[in-house]
């Protein structure tokens, strides 16, 4: 139990997946202008990391290692993935109608988001088991939701003030997104 | 022979990836602590892009319409595996510096991107020099980060220190914050500069509206350009 906490406050704070690892950036600087659709994109994300590190973690387990073709796991991964994310909005769409209004959107954008494959190469590298992947996919992915709805939320209130003309768009988020990281190097207090 | 010169310099200056189009941002923020790095990471990128613009532009009439994506993303794959399997035989130092940010090359934006938008449309010469471009402006900007962080925080360039022991530096420049102060500089230069350019040509093209529309545009709207013509 203790690792399990261990990894999870390490993956989601103390090694941010999107201010220390830099995993993620694509949605974090492009989907994060609005705290709603931020808060979207981020419970899709947490939904389809967390299932794609179960998913991987037994892949690589029961197929990947009996067969010894353990060498395979970018490509293999990188399928699953796709598949996986048009498999759970294929069933979002035919069973939970809700779910999918909500977050349909954003499934697509998902498969390019390299945290997804970030994650099921960590599990694989730092050798977590079955329980510990999920914990970690998940401890990761709500690190990332926390990172884009805080920066969502500073960039509605950026939208009012007088930045330097050649710093708007892009660099004032990046600027911004630098502060963010210094300010989660306090978790690593945590350790 | 001139198209050959376009490609090159749209890859390298018009349509640079890093300060330009803004794509493939995760490894050029993660792996540009120093300029080797910046440079082991830009030629590993290059070498596979080239190499599957030359493999998908050679199938571009054989790979079915339909499912040209997922068909693009495991010939990448296949390139990216093998790069990786090279470099740990050959370059172990530069495996172990730039780690996991090998494999995520399949996920880099620019080769689908190139891929999706000039490879699979054109004969193969031009796409092999497409990539070379494409490659080879990224590797400048990968350098380029990978030097200013390296002389700011750690005062030396390629490994070669050049300021004496006793005198202090920067560090938050080779550590996380400083990747995206850095980057934010360089924009808003660039924006600077364009700003110059378009009161002249007065078309002004923000930097936000280009923000990952490659990714999103070539990877995932022919993702799903490709679902809703499997709904039908």
């Amino acid at each position: 139990m203790g690792k399990l906490l261990t990894i999870a406050i390490g993956s989601a704070f103390i090694n941010n997946v999107v201010l220390s690892q830099f995993l993620g950036i694509c949605p974090f600087l492009g989907v994060s202008k609005k705290v709603k659709t931020a808060a979207g994109m981020g419970t899709a994300v947490v939904f389809v990391i967390t299932l794609a590190s179960a998913v991987t973690s037994l892949i690589y387990k029961f197929m990947l290692v009996p067969l010894n073709i353990t060498y395979l796991q970018t490509i293999v991964f990188i399928l699953v993935i796709a598949a996986l994310v048009q498999f759970v909005e294929m069933f979002l769409k035919k069973k939970i109608k809700s779910l999918y209004n909500a977050l349909g959107v954003y499934l697509p954008l998902i498969t390019t988001n390299c945290a997804v494959l970030g994650v099921a190469l960590k599990n694989v590298q730092n050798s977590y088991n079955f329980v510990e992947s999920v914990v970690n996919g998940f401890a990761v992915s709500v690190g990332f939701l926390v990172a884009i709805v805080i920066m969502a939320g500073l960039r509605e209130k950026i939208e009012y003030n007088n930045v330097p003309k050649a710093f708007r768009g892009t660099p004032i988020v990046l600027i911004t997104a630098g502060l963010m990281a210094i300010a989660f190097f306090g978790f690593s207090g945590l350790k | 022979m001139g198209k050959i010169t376009e490609r090159l310099y749209n890859g390298v200056i018009k349509e640079n990836p890093t300060l330009v189009l803004m794509l493939g941002m995760c490894p050029t923020l993660a792996v540009t602590t120093s300029a080797v790095n910046g440079v082991g990471m830009g030629l590993t990128t290059t070498v596979v892009l080239v190499m599957s613009n030359l493999l998908i532009s050679m199938l571009r009439k054989v790979i079915p319409d339909s499912v040209r994506i997922p068909a693009f993303i495991v010939i990448i794959a296949s390139f990216v595996t093998i790069v990786q399997l090279l470099l740990q035989a050959y370059i172990p130092s530069l495996y172990s510096a730039l780690g996991i940010y090998i494999p995520l090359i399949v996920v880099n934006c620019i080769i689908l991107g190139r891929a999706e938008a000039y490879a699979s449309k054109n004969p193969v010469i031009p796409s092999i020099f497409d990539g070379l471009g494409m490659g080879l402006g990224f590797t400048l900007g990968l350098t380029l980060i990978g030097i200013i962080r390296e002389v700011l925080g750690a005062g030396s360039i390629f490994g070669f220190r050049f300021l004496p022991e006793s005198m202090d530096t920067l560090t938050i420049f080779i550590l996380a914050p400083g990747a995206f102060f850095v980057l934010a500089i360089l924009t808003a230069l660039m924006n600077k500069f364009k700003m110059k350019g378009a009161a002249a040509a007065s078309a002004l093209t923000s930097c936000d509206s280009s923000m990952c529309s490659g990714c999103v545009n070539t990877g995932c709207a022919g993702r799903i350009k490709t679902m809703t013509e499997g709904d039908k």
